[in-house]
Order: structure tokens, then C-alpha cells, then sequence
């Protein structure tokens, strides 16, 4: 399966250098002296899957969510498919978020609703004339699609780690994204059930064709879904390539993620 | 001492902002009827037994209280309509509104702080949906319709606990008893005392919404805020109160 993706992975990458996603010189400071981002630049092309590799506290989350809108940068230029998501009024930024999938590092599944109510939720609040069958269709769909249709009347806090983050992909998932952005999907998670979530991140890549950016520490993950892989320190890119040029790279920084795999 | 004066003030600043986006965003379509109606039979039912008993007590225990008083001057015949009176006028808006600050806006602040704390939030917020709109909207409005129903419960079954309190100490008739709050009661004495439980409800609601929706990050967060919702709200139940009495002093 791995193979068959590097074999695939030249050939997109000619066809295909559109930057769906540009981000230029981002910067961010909280409290007034925690300096988090300090020039951000990077590019995700159309059915890319990037990586950006981190130390916990580095400011990868941030990034993302300045994204999405969440945080609000101080200064930079974020682009997502061509409109500059800083200037858009509410109304607009919405548009664009829809076709956005966002899975957070905690999943953070509605507690209150049951997993299909959590679909159904984030379905109908955008098609609110569809039909009860055909939200219950659509949901099924979204279940189907992450392997977990069994567990459409389950609560969230029945579930187990490794479930909850495939739930929060399938409430993704629903909306039909074009982009997916990760937070640490395999973090907190046995290395079985990470190597399977990697799977189903190749999988949605492969059916979707969705472009990503997966935020890990977890270097098999990394492995397995990186076209490209960008590593983050001290508030900017420090080294970008692919998964096979870092593994040779001689900086001690990007030597110590490919130690910690070897342990 | 400055430092948290000032604090205050901003609170009550945000609070207000947040407040007055209610307005704005309850007249905008979609309505998130079913989410509405959810919360109303959280809040409104799930309410209703403590309410139900506090209610039937706060009858009993006022009346069994007033009795010597008014037997002293020989007028214990006044006892119905002057329980009645008490409990419609004050005890029971403020008592149940109490109870509800202790339940309900603290079961809000808890609940959307936790929703705040674990990003539940931020992910209505990146798939499109109006977190304001579905979660703090609804809340509201539930609180507002359901804490003067609960009023009226807490006045009704409160007349029934004077009941059995007046049964005590003899016989007297259901109908006679009636009959007699009926007619100390006047129109004046209900409205006010009924615009006034729209007031509990709406600062209950929102003051859960605002503590809840805006704590911090951080699992501590969560209790800080049901905890700083009860004692504002139950705070803000006494200063409208005494607002409400003043007006209705000056205009009737
Ligand atoms: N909303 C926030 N308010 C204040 N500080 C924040 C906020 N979000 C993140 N930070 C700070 O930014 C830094 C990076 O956080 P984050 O991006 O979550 O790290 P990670 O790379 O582990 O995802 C941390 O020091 C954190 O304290
Ligand atoms: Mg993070």
C-alpha cells in the first residue's frame, strides 16, 4: 500500500502544482511576550498531503487554526483556494470553512449527542431541506467511509480513543471537503491503531481527493502519509523535503525525530 | 481593590456585548427550533421537582409562621390572602429564581464551559455553525420562557402548601380558601411581580452562557465558571429585584 503511493506520488506532483493553500510570513504572539510563530511560510498543492513535524508547545495547532480563523494572527497572509481568509467578512469565511475539515486533537465530539446526532448536526446546519432519510443515508455514508457504521447510537464518552478520532473524521468527512486539515490524528493512540488511522488518512486521500496538512510527532505516520514533510522549530520552518531527504538530513534537530522512531 | 473593581466593570462590559448579541441574533433565520425545545425540557421539567417541593414549603412554613402574628390582632382570617399575597408577590419569584440560579445557570455555565475547554466550541465554529446561535440562543430563550412557568408552578403548589398549613391549626373549607386569596389578590399584585420572572430568567440564562462561554482554557476553568455563574446570577436576581420593587412602587 505504501508503495504503491510513492509510486503514484512523482506523477501528481507534476500534473498537479496549484497551492491551494499559501501561507506567507505569519506571525503570532500571545500574552504579549509568548512569541509562537515568528514567520510562518509554507504551501500545500492540490491533493497534497503535507506534514509539519513539531515539538509539543511549537505552535503547530496555531497554525492551523489560523487557518480556519480560529486564532486571529498578528501579522501574514494566509490564501486558501486563492481568497485571502484574513479580510473575509463571517458570512465568507464560513463558505470557505465548510470546505475545510478540521479534525482537532481531542476529536472534540459534541458530549451532549450521540454520534449520529454529531453528524447530523454539522450536516443539516448547512442543508437544512434535506430529509430525514437522507441525512440518515448521509451519515451512514460518513460512518461507512471511516469503517465505524456500528457505532451510529453510540454516546462519545462510549467510545475509545482511536474511535473517537475516526468519528471526528467521519463529522468531517460529511461536509465533502476539499481540504483536511490534522492535528496530531495518532497522538495518544497505541501504535495499531495509529498505523490504522494513517490508513484511513491515505484512504480519504485517495477516495476524496482531499489535499491535507497532518500535524504528528509520530514518525510512522509521517512515513506513511507524507508527500512532503516540513519540520517546525522555534517559530519557523526549519527544513523541508520529503520523507526520504530528511531521513539523510545531518541537522541534529531533524536527526532527533527519526531517532525516537528507532527506540 | 482597584484592580478588581476594574475587572468587574469590564465583566459587566463583555457581559452586556454578549447580551445584547442575543437581540441580534434571535431575530435572524435559521432558528434552531428543535435545539430550543430540547433545552426548554432540560430546564423547564427537569427543574420542575425541586421547585414543586421548595414551592409546597415555602406555603406551609409561611403560613404556620404568620399565624401567631395575626391571631394576636384577631385577624386570622386575613391568613390565606396574606400568604398568598407574599408568595405571589415575592417568595416565590425570588425563592424559585434562586433555585434556578443554583440549577440551571450553573448546569449552563458548566456544560458550555467544558464544551469551551475540550475545543467543542471551535468545532462548531470550523464546520459553519453559529456556536452563539445554536448553543447560547437557545439557552437563553429557554430560560426566559421557562423560569416564569415555573413561578407560576412554585405560586400554585406554594397556595397549597398554605393550605395544608392552615388545615393545622382547623377545618377550613378548599373553596372558602379559594375564595379568599381571590379576593385579597388584585391584578396589580400578579403582573409586575410576573414581568419581573421574565428578568430571572433571561440574566439566569445568559449569565450561565456568558461564564460558561467565555472561560479559559484549562479543566479548572470549567468549575470556576458554573461557580461564578451561581453567585452572579443569584447576585443579579436580588439587584432586579429591588429594581422591579422600586418601579412598581412608583408607578402604582
Ligand atoms: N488561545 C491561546 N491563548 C494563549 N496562548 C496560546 C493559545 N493557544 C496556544 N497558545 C500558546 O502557544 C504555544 C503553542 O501552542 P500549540 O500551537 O498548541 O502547540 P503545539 O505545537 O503543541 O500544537 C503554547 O505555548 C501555548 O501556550
Ligand atoms: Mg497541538
Amino acid at each position: 500500500m505504501i508503495k504503491e503511493k510513492k509510486n503514484s506520488d512523482p506523477k501528481s506532483k507534476d500534473k498537479n502544482q496549484t497551492p491551494i493553500i499559501e501561507i506567507k510570513n505569519l506571525h503570532k504572539t500571545f500574552g504579549g511576550d509568548n512569541e509562537v510563530l515568528k514567520g510562518i511560510n509554507l504551501t500545500v498543492n492540490k491533493g497534497e498531503d503535507l506534514v509539519i513535524l513539531g515539538r509539543s508547545g511549537s505552535g503547530k495547532s496555531v497554525t492551523i487554526k489560523c487557518i480556519v480563523g480560529l486564532i486571529e494572527p498578528d501579522q501574514g497572509e494566509i490564501k486558501v483556494f486563492d481568497e485571502n481568509v484574513l479580510n473575509l467578512s463571517k458570512e465568507e469565511l464560513n463558505k470557505i470553512r465548510v470546505k475545510i475539515g478540521f479534525l482537532f486533537q481531542s476529536a472534540a465530539l459534541y458530549d451532549s449527542m450521540s454520534v449520529r446526532e454529531n453528524l447530523a448536526l454539522t450536516l443539516t446546519a448547512h442543508k437544512r431541506d434535506l430529509s430525514p432519510n437522507e441525512v440518515e443515508n448521509e451519515v451512514m455514508e460518513a460512518l461507512e467511509n471511516v469503517g465505524l457504521s456500528d457505532a451510529i447510537d453510540k454516546m462519545p464518552s462510549e467510545l475509545s480513543g482511536g474511535m473517537r478520532k475516526r468519528i471526528g473524521l467521519a463529522r468531517t468527512l460529511i461536509l465533502k471537503p476539499e481540504i483536511i486539515l490534522y492535528d496530531e490524528p495518532t497522538t495518544g493512540l497505541d501504535t495499531i491503531t495509529s498505523r490504522e488511522i494513517s490508513e484511513l488518512i491515505l484512504d480519504i486521500k485517495h477516495k476524496q481527493k482531499t489535499s491535507s496538512i497532518i500535524i504528528t510527532h509520530d514518525m510512522a505516520c509521517a512515513k506513511m502519509t507524507a508527500d512532503r514533510i516540513m519540520v517546525l522549530k522555534d517559530g519557523v520552518i526549519h527544513t523541508e523535503g520529503t520523507y526520504e531527504e530528511l531521513e539523510k538530513d545531518e541537522d541534529e534537530w531533524v536527526r532527533s525525530f527519526f531517532e525516537s522512531v528507532k527506540l | 481593590m482597584i484592580l478588581s473593581l476594574k475587572n468587574t466593570f469590564s465583566q459587566i462590559g463583555s457581559a452586556t456585548l454578549f447580551a445584547s448579541r442575543f437581540f441580534k441574533e434571535i431575530i435572524m433565520p435559521p432558528y434552531e427550533t428543535k435545539e430550543f425545545l430540547k433545552q426548554c425540557y432540560a430546564i423547564g421539567y427537569k427543574s420542575f421537582p425541586l421547585v414543586a417541593i421548595t414551592g409546597f414549603i415555602m406555603g406551609l412554613v409561611l403560613t404556620i409562621q404568620s399565624r401567631p402574628t395575626l391571631v394576636t390582632f384577631g385577624a386570622e382570617s386575613w391568613l390565606p390572602g396574606m400568604v398568598a399575597l407574599s408568595l405571589i408577590r415575592e417568595i416565590a419569584p425570588v425563592i424559585t429564581a434562586l433555585i434556578c440560579a443554583g440549577k440551571i445557570s450553573s448546569g449552563i455555565g458548566a456544560e458550555l464551559g467544558s464544551m469551551k475547554v475540550t475545543e467543542q466550541i471551535d468545532a462548531m465554529e470550523v464546520s459553519a455553525i453559529n456556536p452563539y446561535k445554536y448553543l447560547v440562543v437557545t439557552r437563553i430563550l429557554a430560560c426566559t420562557l421557562m423560569v416564569p412557568i415555573l413561578v407560576f408552578f412554585a405560586d400554585a403548589i406554594g397556595i397549597l402548601g398554605g393550605y395544608a398549613g392552615i388545615n393545622i391549626h382547623g377545618d377550613v373549607n378548599f373553596r372558602r380558601y379559594l375564595t379568599q386569596i381571590i379576593q385579597s389578590l388584585e391584578f396589580l399584585d400578579v403582573i409586575p411581580a410576573t414581568i419581573k420572572t421574565f428578568f430571572f430568567g433571561f440574566f439566569i440564562g445568559m449569565i450561565g452562557c456568558f461564564k460558561g462561554f467565555n472561560a479559559s482554557n484549562g479543566t479548572e476553568s470549567v468549575g470556576k465558571a458554573a461557580n461564578s455563574a451561581v453567585v452572579t446570577a443569584s447576585l443579579s436576581i436580588f439587584i432586579i429585584d429591588m429594581v422591579a420593587v422600586q418601579i412598581t412602587d412608583l408607578f402604582f
